[in-house]
């Protein structure tokens, strides 16, 4: 039986590290050439990587989530089975802790399978002589799969040892981080049984002493969804939550408002599992907030949780930095009496056409925007610098509406858009902004998805915030935050009212559009909201 | 089909443009014998090259198809484990590449892009050579005398000004051998290119040399519709197959998902090549079902809804419904297919294992024919650059 170990591969051109976003094999699991064992997000694209060996999964090197180094070995699979050794099947089965495995572990040859592009290629052949399968070290031909570090030149000026930390430094703090999880395992929110299991056996041989959580900084991951769980409450916030009798006596059981709750029944009721992940959601949040302060015994340096940027996190950063630092921000608001929108909405609900759709004041909105934009076309455009090539700049007015809806996701902030917006009827719109969101939600919005945005709606209001200033979207010269819709006190004909107020937030890029243009663009869109009949125009 | 003359009025010609232009890539008239069906249908010219298909034929070309797709999967699968540095997939053009290439004759010499895995198979390149570029241990892979298939070139359209230079040498030798009374049979030139290329100068002095001597070659545009991201509508106005109008010889739009109508279109432009009657543009309309190649993501730039209406288009589905039709295939052949598939699958992997990073001295040796001083310089700074490295102990991985 021969250990083999895959290291991750430059499946770009030239790249450098990409993260495990998730394992489709577990140890123990009985793997084919070319079988799926993971998917990894590199700086280009999403890819699943097949099995280079035949054989049984014994351990998950990296886990889900973490960014290594192209070459860093990710998983071990040993060739030839487990079944065909003295161990009786499932008496011992993979990475059991006793005696027995660790015995038939540690004679083990352990090969590094290694990409060869772009480095030396070893000519040693110390550990060939395995009659394994019909891949790598069967044969004196095995070495053009291994892989030798880089030779130092000798008397070189740079004292090996520093040469070897660079080498392998990042490697090494991903161990250090796998390592310190394994240790606060206990307080950790999220269950490591892959690790918990196999360390036992990986260990003997390295006889390493065993790690105190003191010694070590706790880092954890942020939690993951938040965003999830929050993204579909507008409908809660305006309107009664459809969900079956049972439903709502264990949501009033459990004191969950069901407004709170993501629906995803087929006509948008919530179901028992919606109650029972937020109930998960919620408790894991909680209990987070039990455990956050650390200890003030330890040292406060000590007591500080590194989160690496990366992923959609750097590159929201990024957007927003370019967009802070280069378009000249200029913010208004205005509130609005969106009680008509209402009526309309609750309207819409009940109407036959309308029926299993799903509809919100965010519909109306999306619709007044366009329609506003079309009327000040200049708020729908790209500031383009140097497009001449001489250092004069254009605007390009857009004759199209590809609207943007910002999208807490599991992933990060999201801004999908819905192209040629200006041509979906009220239904299809509607249907847009609802699988938007579903598939921004589920973590399925494509790359495509978020390109070629002409202008950007924040819905703001899920959250019951009233307004805010929002940063506009990188290419687009506008973008509206759309506030919490609530009844308040408002002065009609001279009398104090209850109506449904909301307030609208606009930020524009004041290279292309100016106060008028973006007071009258504003007006616009309030006034569809103050009367949606205008859209009728 | 396929006129020569240009339009007489220029008013035409205009009229002609801006109605292409008002629909880019609409086919004006697209060749095709075997539909997505699976139906064989008929062309007043092309038929009766058709007919000259036999069964056997039929199913050599489903076999070819079914192997390359087969060992696509294979190259593609290699590059993720790290073992190629680079895969270039061609699935969904099969049937452009080995309907061509059987059109194509021994004496005739292939001029590819990087993409024409199929066509190498057909002249019997060893797929595991043609991994080597891919794996980065060779500039080439395989000797291009031997199967008259040239290396792959990855400057893009270069390809086919050697295909024209060749086809313009080809031309000298026959007139040599004309006075010489030799039986040599008249060959022709394939030269291989994308519909991204097309919008290369290397293409457009290629055309104008071709037809200005009216060289044996025909210009073989795989018009896949993406050229990386790109789409064909803004590579081109006109159908491409529309620009040898230009040029002034014939220019034929086939359906590269038909296996057949390729081969015909094929072995029609060569045979008025080898005649002396000069160039043909052939453009394949084919759809590059994968990625562009294994550093490209197309999801970033283009529908799935688009992927899965080419799908429904298929060039072995389509073959595979016609053999079954006809009863001109069984389920056993059907599965020797596969299990041959595997089995090429298998040999390409372990043999790819087994490729060796070659000495660098190689390189040194193939500068010059002769002993070189400066190249002896060079080398001898080399060997003592390489012996300025400590022994071969291993680092910590």
């Amino acid at each position: 039986m021969t250990v083999k170990k895959f290291n991750l591969p430059d499946v770009g051109e030239g790249l450098t590290e990409a993260e495990v976003v998730a394992w489709k094999v577990k140890p123990g699991d009985t793997v084919a050439i070319n079988d799926v064992l993971c998917e990894i997000e590199t700086a280009k694209s999403l890819v699943e990587l097949p099995s280079p060996f035949a054989g049984t999964v014994t351990e998950l090197l990296v886990e889900e989530g973490i960014t290594v180094e192209v070459g860093t070995a990710i998983i071990a699979v040993s060739e030839g089975g487990a079944t065909d050794d003295a161990t009786p099947d499932g008496a011992a089965p993979q990475g059991q802790p006793t005696d027995a495995v660790a015995a038939a572990q540690a004679p083990a040859a352990e090969e590094v399978f290694t990409p060869t592009y772009g480095k030396l290629v070893a000519d040693d052949s110390s550990d060939s002589g395995l009659a394994g399968g019909p891949l790598v070290g069967s044969g004196p031909k095995a070495d053009a799969v291994k892989r030798r570090a880089r030779k130092r030149p000798a008397g070189s000026v740079v004292p090996a040892i520093t040469v070897a930390e660079n080498a392998e430094g990042t490697v090494q703090d991903n161990q250090a981080l796998l390592a310190a999880k394994a240790a606060e395992a206990p307080v950790a929110h999220r269950t490591t049984p892959v690790r918990a299991v196999v360390e036992p056996v990986t260990q003997v041989p390295a006889a390493s002493a065993p790690q105190t959580p003191a010694s070590q900084p706790a880092v954890s991951q942020p939690a993951a969804s938040r965003g999830a769980a929050i993204g579909g409450t507008i409908s809660g916030l305006v309107s009664r939550v459809l969900a079956k009798p049972p439903v709502r006596k264990f949501a009033r059981d459990l004191g969950i408002d069901l407004a709170d709750v993501v629906a995803t029944g087929q006509r948008g009721e919530v179901t028992r599992e919606d109650l029972v992940s937020y109930q998960a959601q919620r408790d894991a949040e909680h209990d987070q907030a039990d455990s956050f302060w650390g200890t003030s015994k330890k040292p406060q340096d000590q007591r500080i949780e590194r989160v690496a940027v990366k992923g959609v996190r750097k590159a929201t950063a990024k957007a927003m930095v370019d967009s802070a630092f280069s378009a000249p921000h200029v913010s208004i608001f205005v509130d609005v009496d969106a009680s008509r929108t209402m009526e309309f909405v609750k309207r819409l609900k009940v109407s036959r056409d309308f029926e299993g759709i799903k509809v919100s004041p965010l519909l109306i909105l999306a619709k007044a925007v366009i329609w506003a934009a079309a009327r000040n076309p200049s708020v729908n455009a790209t500031w383009v610098e140097n497009a001449d090539g001489k250092g004069g700049a254009e605007i390009h007015v857009k004759h199209f509406m590809n609207l943007g809806i910002a999208a807490a996701t599991p992933r990060g902030l999201m801004v999908p858009n819905i192209k040629d917006a200006q041509d979906l009827s009220l239904k299809e719109l509607a249907l847009a902004l609802n699988e938007l969101a579903t598939k921004a939600r589920a973590g399925k919005t494509q790359p495509a998805e978020m390109q070629g945005g002409s202008l950007t709606v924040t819905n703001i209001g899920a959250l019951g915030i009233d307004t805010g200033t929002p940063i506009i979207n990188p290419g687009e010269v506008a973008i509206i935050a759309f506030g919490t819709i609530k009844q308040k006190p408002w002065v009609l004909d001279g009398e104090v009212i209850p109506r449904w107020i909301t307030t609208l937030g606009g930020s524009f890029d004041h290279r292309v559009v100016d106060g008028d243009l973006s007071a009258r663009f504003m007006a616009d869109v309030a006034a569809i909201l103050e009367e949606p009949a205008l859209l009728l125009d | 089909m396929g006129s020569t003359q240009l339009p007489p009025g220029t008013e035409e010609t205009l009229a002609a443009t801006t109605a292409a232009a008002a629909a880019p890539g609409e086919p004006v008239e697209m060749v095709q014998l075997l539909g997505p069906d699976g139906k064989l249908g008929t062309d007043p010219v092309f038929s009766d090259y058709a007919k000259r298909i036999d069964p056997e034929k039929l199913r050599v070309f489903y076999t070819d198809m079914a192997r390359i797709r087969r060992f696509d999967q294979e190259a593609t699968a290699l590059q993720r484990q790290g073992e190629l540095a680079l895969w270039v997939p061609l699935t969904g053009q099969e049937a452009a590449q080995i309907g061509s290439g059987h059109a194509s004759q021994s004496q005739d010499y292939i001029f590819p892009t990087y993409r024409e895995h199929g066509v190498a198979l057909v002249r019997n390149v060893d797929l595991a050579e043609l991994l080597k570029q891919f794996r980065g241990v060779s500039n080439g892979g395989w000797d291009p005398r031997e199967n008259n298939f040239h290396l792959y070139t990855l400057v893009l359209a270069a390809q086919t000004l050697h295909a024209v230079g060749y086809a313009m040498g080809i031309q000298r030798d026959q007139k040599l051998a004309a006075t010489q009374d030799s039986t040599d049979s008249k060959a022709a030139v394939i030269a291989y290119f994308g519909d991204g290329a097309s919008s290369e100068g290397d293409v457009h002095e290629s055309m104008v040399f071709a037809a200005s001597y009216n060289a044996p070659v025909v210009f073989f545009c795989q018009n896949n519709h993406w050229a990386i991201s790109v789409p064909t509508e803004v590579q081109t106005k006109v159908p491409l197959a529309n620009r040898a109008k230009g040029y002034g010889f014939p220019g034929i739009r086939v359906d590269g998902n038909d296996v057949i109508a390729v081969h015909a279109v094929t072995e029609w432009a060569l045979e008025h090549a080898r005649e002396g009657r000069g160039p043909v543009l052939i453009e394949a309309y084919t759809y590059r079902v994968g990625a562009h190649t294994t550093a490209d993501d197309p999801t970033k730039y283009r529908e799935s809804a688009e992927e899965a209406a080419w799908r429904e288009k298929d060039p072995l589905e389509r073959l595979e419904k016609y053999l079954r039709a006809e009863g001109l295939a069984d389920e056993a052949f059907f599965d020797q297919v596969d299990a041959d598939g595997d089995e090429l699958a298998k040999y390409v992997r372990s043999t790819t294992h087994g490729l060796e990073v070659p000495d660098i001295r190689e390189a040194f040796a193939n500068v010059y024919a002769e002993q070189h001083p400066l190249i002896a310089e060079e080398l001898a700074w080399f060997e003592e650059y390489s012996a300025g490295f400590e022994s071969d102990e291993e680092t910590a991985n």
